[in-house]
């Protein structure tokens, strides 16, 4: 815990460039596994040859080390920085853009950036990343890139409700949220789900919640109950697969939740489609 | 899933009436690539009243912007991008002979309207299986709007390139039907 630790900014840059191209690559099982399971639950056939072509696709990018989607999306990288650890020979967050560039260049993942929202050209290299840092105990830093699509970011929602909305209020935003979207975000989508804070720090949540493997219900049971409860909602809707019409909208529904203000009620949607692309590592080992 | 059709550009009437939504479609031939920059700018001409860089009489244009090709592939993953950002552009491209769209998600009614008058029709592709339909992709050339990057416009050859009739020239909608029918509530 005292220990401190050293960590060289040149392994930041290689880490990140790693992780941005196993990403684009290589699909984590926990999403193959849901993908499967979708397959079997689905009773639409034309959605069940989409969820066999999107494994068949996992496969293929695997195989061929290509991108699974040709939206390599925004980097978003989350950081855990441990309070021991020291970042040597260059600054953090250059390291990352660094990373960023490197990975996205040389693995012909496609540059999806533009360095203004109006005037709209493109930066070239996919930078700059967004980028959440958090302090943490420790002399540990834990970075996880997640390439995010633009078509389902596009989708996403935050509201202000009432404290007077309740439960109910934000079950009805969410499902509204996902019915809006239809086949937009390309599902079968993953929800991000944040309630509570305040109006930055919902969507804050939203987006962490989304890093949480499938499968993984929430460890406190009456958000895991909400967790459920709109998973059956939004698949009620009968959007499925590209939302030609099918049982699965959503391979899940994750939720995380914060302290608000007696005010408030802020609720966050962060919509994720399929091609879910999130891969962490962990710098700066106690070895002595 | 009703039928199993095998198509080849550029597309003949007398097949493109046969096209029923849920269709399963096999393309082959040449196909145009354009996406959000270069229709802003195709419409732009057409406001214009000048020629394309591509005649679209009969063709079919893909929404799509593809990753970098590897030196040794003729093209980087490649699935759609959603179409309603084209809605804007489609009735112009529609009025000058284009017969049908590639892309993902569901056509405004505009869009819906004007693929019957002008008898076209919208295929939908995998969102997200860009890997797999960039094997379908025999040679990719840019031919127009080199200065958009990963948006210009590319004539590409493909081989039993898969995608589902959407909307067919009767006004069926496969996203309003599909969903209608697994709808529970």
């Amino acid at each position: 815990m005292g220990t401190r630790t050293r960590i060289d900014a040149a392994e930041i840059v290689e880490k990140v460039s790693h992780l941005c191209r196993d990403a684009n690559f290589n699909l984590n099982d926990d999403v193959l596994d849901a993908l499967r399971d979708s397959y079997e639950a689905e009773a639409s056939p034309v959605a069940k040859e989409v969820c066999a072509e999107l494994l068949e696709n996992a496969k293929i990018a695997r195989e061929c080390q290509m991108p699974l989607c040709q939206d390599t999306g925004v980097a978003v990288v989350f950081v855990e920085l441990g309070e021991h650890a020291e970042i040597t020979g260059g600054r953090l967050y250059d390291a990352i853009n660094d990373g960023v560039r490197k990975g996205y260049n040389e693995g012909y993942l496609r540059k999806s950036i533009v360095a203004s929202p109006l005037n709209r050209i493109n930066t070239g290299d996919n930078t700059p990343a967004i980028i959440h840092t958090e302090l943490v105990p420790g002399n540990q830093v834990k970075i996880t890139f997640m390439a995010k699509g633009g078509g389902c970011e596009n989708m996403s929602r935050i509201a202000m409700l009432t404290p007077a909305d309740g439960r109910e209020g934000v079950i009805k935003f969410v499902v509204e949220t996902v019915s809006t979207a239809k086949a937009n975000p390309c599902p079968p989508i993953i929800v991000g789900v944040g309630i509570g804070g305040t109006f930055d720090y919902a969507a804050l949540l939203a987006k962490k919640a989304l890093l949480r493997p499938l499968g993984i219900k929430h460890r406190d049971p009456d958000t895991a109950g909400l967790e459920k409860e709109l998973l059956e909602k939004v698949n009620d809707l009968g959007i499925g697969a590209q939302g030609l019409g099918g049982w699965v909208t959503a391979l899940a529904v994750h939720v995380e939740c914060y302290p608000c203000h007696i005010a408030s009620l802020p609720v966050a949607v962060n919509i994720e489609c399929h091609s879910h692309r999130v891969k962490t590592v962990v710098l700066g080992n106690i070895t002595s | 899933m009703s039928n199993i059709i095998h198509l080849k550009t550029p597309l003949q009437d007398n097949e493109i009436v046969n096209l029923r939504i849920g269709d399963r479609v096999f393309i082959s031939g040449i196909i145009y690539t354009a996406r959000d920059a270069a229709h802003k700018r195709l419409a732009a001409l057409i406001d214009q009243g000048k020629d394309l860089p591509f005649d679209v009489q009969d063709q079919i244009i893909y929404y799509v912007g593809p990753s970098p090709a590897r030196p040794d592939r003729p093209i980087g993953s490649c699935g759609p991008t959603t179409s309603y950002r084209m809605d804007v552009y489609t009735p112009k491209l529609l009025a000058r002979g284009l017969r049908a769209t590639i892309g993902k998600g569901n056509r405004s009614e505009r869009v819906i309207e004007a693929m019957k008058q002008h008898r076209a029709v919208y295929f939908v592709a995998t969102g997200g299986a860009a890997a797999l339909l960039a094997k379908a992709v025999k040679k990719a050339d840019i031919i127009a709007y080199k200065d958009l990057g990963a948006e210009a416009v590319m004539r590409i050859e493909v081989e039993n390139f898969p995608v589902v009739v959407a909307n067919d020239i009767y006004g069926n909608d496969l996203y309003r039907e599909g969903v209608a029918k697994y709808k529970r509530a």
